[in-house]
């Protein structure tokens, strides 16, 4: 009995160390798998009041972009307005692209990573708002990610720069569809896998989301074709698109509420309940 | 004993703070960034409690996680850094290195160096390969690697020699 605690005190330090090298290899293990949440992420009081602070004095550097964005949305929306021919007989809109306007949360990116192979978004509104995981996030150009993991106030977001996300997208004017990914390369650029041979592509073909997925509604812009390669194993097209958005400079973006979640969520529960 | 303590919690909200704020946002070329925060570690008294440095290291690089949304890859090169620091030591300085009184902030010396650089190396080789996750990467580890050593250690040097203590 001595011995054993002659060992231990002998080899407090080497014990320590693998004990607490064992629980941090076991937070990065977990944090490499996919369908799992993180259990220490940006989403809590203390990283996400923190990044608030910092982003408050940053916002002034980017307040001309952020303007001459907003101005630009601003005349899209009046030529598509005064393009009618007389708005006041028209019934208003319940939905755009199958989206109610209250399914839609404005919110703010307080802190945007790009440099590493998975880069998470922090956003300034959370639980408190109605923010869930696997909400959609995008702003007016085109996608940015999906909700991660929420706090009462903040929420993380896994950007479409980030090797894990899988996002369903198609060809804007046929229906072929295939898996976005990206290869950790460059910002600027994404990946659309598993798109048949038989779909005729050329350079400049927008590509949209699918409507396979219940996260993102059908139609919203991702980006354009750069170049078509062929997989020479399958019979696959892998084509590199260039983003609508640019990621490294991203101010306000809008959290969509899927439509169909709650049925989805049921179904599954009833399924598992069995 | 206890201003050492006091110099010590100092250094560790100081260094997270520059880290957060400022060296987090620096990416040259879109993927070189600096981690001087690791200069905690580095600078660390050599005859102190080894327990309570293994533990604070944990606790510095699960905050550093906690900001880059990373899982736990800055703890896990942390503690690995803070339990080979002694051998480090030994490789740099020679075996008698307890019993001389080591001031890393002094002149430059080439041991006090090839201290720096073995210990920023370490490192950064576990937090890339823990980053990437997988062996296609490798090239992209030994480059992020490399560079990202470059810049930690002439920011470190620069801190180092920029906040040197006042001689009485």
């Amino acid at each position: 009995m001595q011995q054993i605690f002659n060992f231990l005190i002998r080899n407090s330090n080497r014990l320590l160390f693998l004990l607490l090298l064992g629980i941090s290899l076991g937070l990065t293990i977990q944090s490499h798998s996919y369908h799992r949440s993180k259990i220490i992420s940006s989403a809590n009081f203390l990283s996400g009041g923190v990044y608030e602070k910092i982003n408050r004095v940053n916002e002034y550097m980017n307040l001309r972009a952020e303007n001459d964005e907003l101005v630009l949305e601003n005349a899209r929306l009046k030529s598509l307005l005064f393009n009618k021919e007389d708005t006041s007989k028209l019934p208003l809109p319940d939905t755009i692209k199958g989206v109610k306007p209250a399914d839609i949360i404005v919110s703010k990116v307080i802190h945007n990573t790009y440099s590493t192979h998975e880069n998470f978004l922090t956003l300034n509104s959370g639980s408190n708002e109605g923010v869930k995981p696997d909400m959609g996030v995008i702003n007016s150009l085109g996608i940015v990610g999906i909700i991660d993991d929420t706090s009462p106030r903040y929420s993380t977001v896994v950007s479409i720069l980030n090797m894990k996300s899988r996002i369903n997208a198609k060809l804007k004017k046929s229906n072929h569809f295939g898996s976005l990914t990206w290869d950790g390369k460059s910002t600027g650029f994404v990946q659309l896998r598993d798109v048949p041979r038989l779909a005729s592509v050329k350079k400049g073909d927008t590509i949209v989301t699918g409507g396979q997925s219940v996260i993102f509604p059908e139609g919203i812009n991702i980006g354009t074709v750069e170049t078509i390669y062929k997989e020479t194993q399958t019979s696959f097209y892998v084509i590199k698109v260039k983003l609508f958005n640019d990621m490294t400079n991203l101010g306000h973006v809008y959290i969509i509420k899927s439509k169909d979640r709650e049925e989805l969520i049921n179904l599954e529960n009833k399924e598992k309940n069995e | 004993m206890n201003s050492a303590l006091l110099v010590n919690i100092f250094r560790f909200i100081m260094l997270l703070a520059i880290q957060i704020v400022i060296f987090n946002n620096m990416n040259f070329l879109g993927y070189i960034s600096p981690f001087p925060y690791i200069l905690y570690i580095i600078l660390y008294p050599v005859n102190s409690n080894k327990a309570g440095l293994i533990i604070s290291s944990f606790f510095l690089g699960l905050i550093m996680d906690m900001f880059c949304n990373s899982g736990g890859i800055h703890a896990t090169a942390c503690v690995i850094l803070a339990y080979y620091r002694p051998y480090i030591f030994k490789f740099s300085f020679g075996l008698s290195y307890e019993y001389q009184t080591i001031k890393l902030n002094e002149s430059l010396t080439p041991e006090r160096f090839s201290f720096i650089l073995v210990s920023v190396l370490m490192h950064h080789i576990v937090l890339f390969v823990l980053e990437a996750f997988q062996f296609k990467f490798i090239w992209d580890i030994l480059l992020r690697t490399l560079f990202s050593s470059i810049f930690t250690i002439i920011t470190s040097i620069i801190i180092i020699y920029l906040i040197k203590p006042n001689k009485r």
